[in-house]
């Protein structure tokens, strides 16, 4: 019952976010949201998804807010509304058919197929000595993926600093430099 | 909203953050050094040391926040991060295979156990918090000046 008051607030503040046209109040919305999603991974009873949520959620919203306040963001609101919407309305229903056609072989809500985490639940204790399931699975069975999560976050780092750097960007009539606050 | 204090915000919001931001790393320290016995782990530890720093830089200003963490220092723990981090997953090769965990597991419950996890939690914090102050650093720092052209 708790979970469809939180997906109805949920969907309440994504649908604010997107129709609202003040760019703070936007960005005040998805702060909701993802805090309303933090609070429905901790009623589910996943506390670690929900730690990460709630301060990765804290992280981009404060990026988001000192990014759109007093900067002059192109804002576009092309003419071409017909036909965007048309696209969308088609995409939507596409999605929304070929979802309702895999969801339907998928295991039901809160009856999870066994296989491999029967394993990880019974043999996670003595095989890895860590308390935290999660944690033994993360950094010990499935220890690859978090490398490849590393390599993702090392290549994000690079390629912000190597797009918003100084040095060869004063092109064009367009200067970018660092803020002098 | 700063332009009128020259650097920062207003003196409230300042001692506030002179108390609780060593909380706030206190706290992320915590997470991540007991990932393997707790909830959390070394990418929300991460994220709550780094947004430590970044509590620091909103209220007192970009001088301050980067006079504790200069920028070669956060680029040098994020590599340093990621190099420890595949360290720890070749040394595996010492016993068989890669991330193999070849401590020894210790007692449950206790913080020196489980092996490798907890220094890979520790070199995944560095990685990610020193990874995201640097690209905040950087987002936040940049102005685009095309506006005043107009």
């Amino acid at each position: 019952m708790e979970l469809y008051i939180l997906l109805g607030f949920m969907i309440l503040g994504a649908i604010i976010a997107i129709e609202i046209k003040d760019l703070l109040s936007s960005v005040v919305a998805v702060g909701a949201v993802g805090l309303g999603l933090s609070i429905m991974f901790l009623i589910l009873k996943a506390p670690d998804v929900a730690i990460t949520q709630l301060v990765v959620e804290i992280l981009a919203l404060i990026i988001l807010v000192r990014a759109t306040l007093k900067k002059d963001l192109p804002f576009s609101a092309s003419g071409r509304w017909f036909f965007n919407t048309i696209i969308t309305i088609c995409f939507v229903a596409l999605f929304l058919i070929v979802g309702m056609k895999c969801f339907k072989d998928l295991p039901g809500f809160g009856y999870p197929i066994m296989r491999i985490s029967s394993v990880y639940l019974k043999d996670g204790l003595s095989q890895t000595g860590a308390a935290n399931t999660v944690a033994s699975v993360i950094l010990d069975y499935r220890a690859y993926d978090t490398l490849g999560e590393a390599t993702v976050l090392f290549t994000a780092v690079i390629g912000v600093l190597a797009i918003v750097r100084r040095i060869g960007r004063k092109k064009q009539g367009k200067t970018i430099g660092e803020d002098d606050e | 909203m700063s332009r009128k204090h020259e650097k920062g915000m207003s003196l409230i919001v300042k001692t506030i953050t002179r108390f609780t931001v060593g909380l706030i790393l206190l706290y992320g320290i915590y997470i991540l050094s007991h990932g393997h016995i707790s909830p959390g782990g070394g990418f929300a530890g991460g994220v709550i040391v780094a947004l430590s720093f970044i509590h620091l830089m909103l209220a007192y200003g970009k001088e301050t926040a980067l006079k504790k963490l200069p920028k070669n220092v956060a680029s040098f723990f994020e590599s340093s991060g990621a190099i420890l981090f595949l360290g720890i997953a070749l040394l595996g090769f010492t016993g068989g295979y890669f991330f193999l965990n070849f401590l020894s597991k210790g007692q449950p419950f206790r913080l020196f156990s489980a092996g490798i996890i907890p220094l890979c939690n520790i070199a995944i914090s560095f990685k990610v918090g020193a990874g995201l102050f640097t690209i905040f650093v950087a987002l936040v720092l940049l102005t685009f000046e095309i506006g005043k052209k107009k």
